[in-house]
């Protein structure tokens, strides 16, 4: 019998949502694990790097990285990967364009190092002992990776074949990227493997949208119950349905959560926040500034709403280093 | 060790019916004022979308000047408003990136007001000299 193509699943700064995400393949990941040799799946088995290491270039079929990249360790990973594969998927939302972990681009390390080691009130042991790369207690010298002053999406640290979005990506695109790999069906490089067309196009909603929305009032699921029925936009919610590609199914709707964009844009879009913050503006009432001021308090956080999950790949990455505003 | 004054660089957007016109009339009235910022003529201020403000700034950029209509006088009835609020919405997530205020404006000058494109451009040139380069001042 001929070989079975190699397959990699790897991790870096994630939730584990993405390997929840494989496990929901259910009976589908039967016929996966029939079909290829996984040879690293760190949270379902025990591979070391050393492994992999002595694996020829190439020799992997496709690897599939979750996650956004934030520490030296996690970069000298995906650059192995990257040399052992001949494939390689961004697969998620932290993977594809940075995802929450990404939302840190507000801060930097040292911003994060203080709240975290310093600052919150659960500190245990000594306030302010901060992680050292390098250290030696009792004269053994321990090295921990590097922690970046920010967070990047996948294809900001390596080329990227495809990409699987979504946080995490549904089970039908993933067995879809699955079969298309294995039968060398696959659409050109740099595809992102779900339909090019806006979330509201699929939204069981989408007739309740009215072609001319004017609000004026900024509703939010914390503080107002959703009506079941009706698109979020007209009730004032901000659901990044417009702006947000299509092919999740709609769970969060269906759910009566608006839409907040996890799978990231259509093609031809630069800036995901951006794209969205246009459109919303546009449907808002007021017309003088102390007016749309007041609307837009109601909006305790834009870019963590309009980049939940983008801000790495937005076109700006990140607050600028020392900023002072 | 040379350095070399920072001159900045502003990418203006100017819409075709007022301040696009404003500034073709301080060029013939020969008003003299920074030679900072070179204009992109829009339909309307309208059609400026905000992915535009952001790419100049990534591209380079110091400052993005947006001119259209004063409120009421749009060629297009709606356009400026919607630019208005835009704007504001845009200024709020420019400053949680860490843009001054100084670096992305918005005026209202019509056809008539020449002066006015000179008053703006020089002053704002000015603010930006002061604050330094967008990108990584090392
Ligand atoms: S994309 Fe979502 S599910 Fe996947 S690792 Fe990121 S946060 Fe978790
Ligand atoms: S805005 Fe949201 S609720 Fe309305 S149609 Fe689009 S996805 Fe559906
Ligand atoms: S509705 Fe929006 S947030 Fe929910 S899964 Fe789909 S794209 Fe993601
Ligand atoms: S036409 Fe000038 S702002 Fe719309």
């Amino acid at each position: 019998m001929a070989e079975k193509p190699k397959v990699a699943f790897y991790w870096c700064a994630s939730c584990g949502g993405c390997e929840e995400a494989v496990v929901d393949l259910e009976e589908q990941i039967l016929k996966v694990v029939d079909a290829v040799d996984i040879v690293l799946w760190p949270v379902a088995l025990d591979f070391k790097r050393r492994d992999i290491e002595a694996m020829p270039d190439q020799s992997i079929a496709v690897a599939f990285i979750n996650g956004g990249i934030r520490m030296s360790e996690q970069e000298e990973w995906v650059h192995m990967l990257r040399k052992k594969a001949r494939i390689v998927v961004a697969f998620g939302a932290c993977a594809h364009l940075g995802g929450i972990p990404g939302l840190a681009n507000l801060a930097d390390r040292r911003r994060i190092f203080d709240t975290v080691y310093r600052e919150v009130p659960t500190q245990e042991g000594q306030p302010g002992t901060f992680p050292q790369e390098s250290s030696e207690p009792d004269g053994n010298r321990l090295a921990l990776p590097a922690f970046w002053d920010e967070v990047k999406a996948l294809d900001q640290v390596i080329d990227v074949d495809y990409y699987l979005p979504g946080c995490a990506p549904p089970p039908k695109l993933i067995w879809g990227a699955i079969e298309a790999i294995l039968t060398g069906a696959l659409p050109p490089k740099g595809a992102v493997l779900s339909p090019n067309k806006a979330c509201c196009d699929d939204c069981p909603r989408k007739d309740s949208k009215p072609d001319k929305i004017e609000l004026t009032e900024i509703k939010r699921p914390a503080t107002h119950v959703a009506d079941p029925d009706l698109c979020f936009l007209a009730q004032g919610f901000v659901c990044l349905g417009p702006a947000t590609r299509s092919g999740c199914g709609n769970p969060c709707i269906e759910g009566n959560m608006p839409c907040r964009g996890c799978m990231g844009p259509m093609d031809d879009v630069f800036d995901q926040g951006a794209k969205f913050l246009s459109a919303f503006a546009s449907i808002l009432a007021p017309k003088t500034e102390a007016e749309i001021d007041r609307l837009l308090d109601q909006i305790p956080d834009p870019v963590g709403t309009f980049y939940r999950f983008s801000l790495p790949k937005s076109l700006l990455h990140r607050r600028r280093p020392g900023a002072t505003v | 060790m040379a350095t070399t004054a920072f001159e900045p660089r502003i990418v203006a957007f100017f819409c075709n019916w007022c301040t696009y016109t404003a500034s073709d009339l301080a060029g013939t009235a020969r008003l003299a004022y920074e030679p900072t910022a070179p204009v992109i003529r829009v339909m309307c201020s309208g059609r400026v979308d905000p992915q535009f403000v952001l790419k100049a700034l990534q591209e380079g950029a110091d400052g993005v000047l947006i001119g259209g209509c004063h409120p009421g006088d749009c060629h297009y009835q709606e356009g400026n408003y919607k630019t208005l609020r835009r704007f504001r919405l845009l200024k709020r997530i420019l400053s949680q990136f860490g843009v001054e205020d100084e670096r992305v404006r918005l005026e209202w000058i019509s056809a008539s007001e020449g002066d006015r494109v000179q008053h703006v451009i020089n002053e704002m040139t000015d603010q930006l000299r002061k604050l330094g380069p967008w990108h990584a001042r090392s």
